[in-house]
């Protein structure tokens, strides 16, 4: 198959080490003339949470699971949106404040497509990806809680 | 069938994963977390509150009323948080 005009190179990795933004949206565009749009969105560990200061947060998964839930929703998502390409790459580990965690690059010929599924992508990834994040802060260690505005912000792709 | 627990529930069960062999008569999702609960103070903890756990048949979520027949593996774990 040399045809890349409508072709959609899928990448998801589920790793400890840290990734390389220039470095994955060059993989993502290389020889390629059909892309026109390429959108990054990297999730990076804050040290505020709410009131309190985050010393590190550790990042467990369901390895099993993990990269088919994806998997699912860049699949729904080429179904929706007209994608050249999608690179997921989930963390996991232990991560002090301003290390990078996820990161999704959505790749299209005009950038509305780009930008709505990295943003669908990452809704489901927050609700529906089985990651949990442990925070240690001063005060002690203890599991995040699901926030229902992520909750929300997944539901509004839900299609009647 | 083979269980997995993740997170808190993981913590709360004690054990990350284990073969269990419920009776038939426990059929559904709720059903299995019920018995579970029943087994010991740890299972109880761990699902005191059966609403907010999320369950998972074969990698694939689940609903509390479905069916665990045929079921290879069952994992239980709290809201995600990733992302």
């Amino acid at each position: 198959m040399t045809s890349t005009v409508t072709s959609c190179p899928v990448a998801i990795r589920i790793q400890e080490d840290d990734f390389d933004i220039a470095r994955e949206i060059a993989l993502l565009t290389e020889n390629r003339t059909d892309i026109g749009a390429v959108v990054s969105f990297s999730g990076i560990c804050r040290a505020d949470e709410d009131s309190s200061k985050i010393a590190a947060l550790t990042l467990e998964h369901y390895p099993d699971m993990a990269e088919e839930e994806i998997k699912r929703h860049v699949d729904e998502a080429i179904s929706r949106w007209p994608l050249n390409g999608v690179t997921v790459i989930h963390r996991v580990g232990r991560f002090m404040p301003g290390q990078n965690i996820v990161l999704v690059l959505t790749a299209s010929q005009h950038r509305k497509a780009a930008f709505e599924a990295a943003e669908f992508l990452m809704d489901y990834l927050k609700t529906s990806a089985p990651f949990w994040k442990k925070e240690e802060s001063a005060t002690g260690t203890g599991w995040v809680e699901a926030h229902a505005r992520d909750d929300e912000a997944a539901a509004r792709w839900t299609r009647s | 069938m083979k269980v997995k627990y993740f997170a808190w529930v993981r913590e709360r069960v004690g054990k990350a994963e284990e073969t269990i062999e419920p009776p038939a008569t426990v059929r559904t999702v709720e059903e299995l977390i019920a018995w579970l609960s029943g087994q010991s103070e740890a299972y109880a903890y761990a699902f005191e509150k059966p609403k907010v756990i999320r369950t998972a048949i074969d990698h694939a979520h689940v609903k509390a009323d479905a069916t665990i027949a045929g079921a290879r593996e069952i994992a239980f774990f709290p809201p995600m948080t990733g992302g």
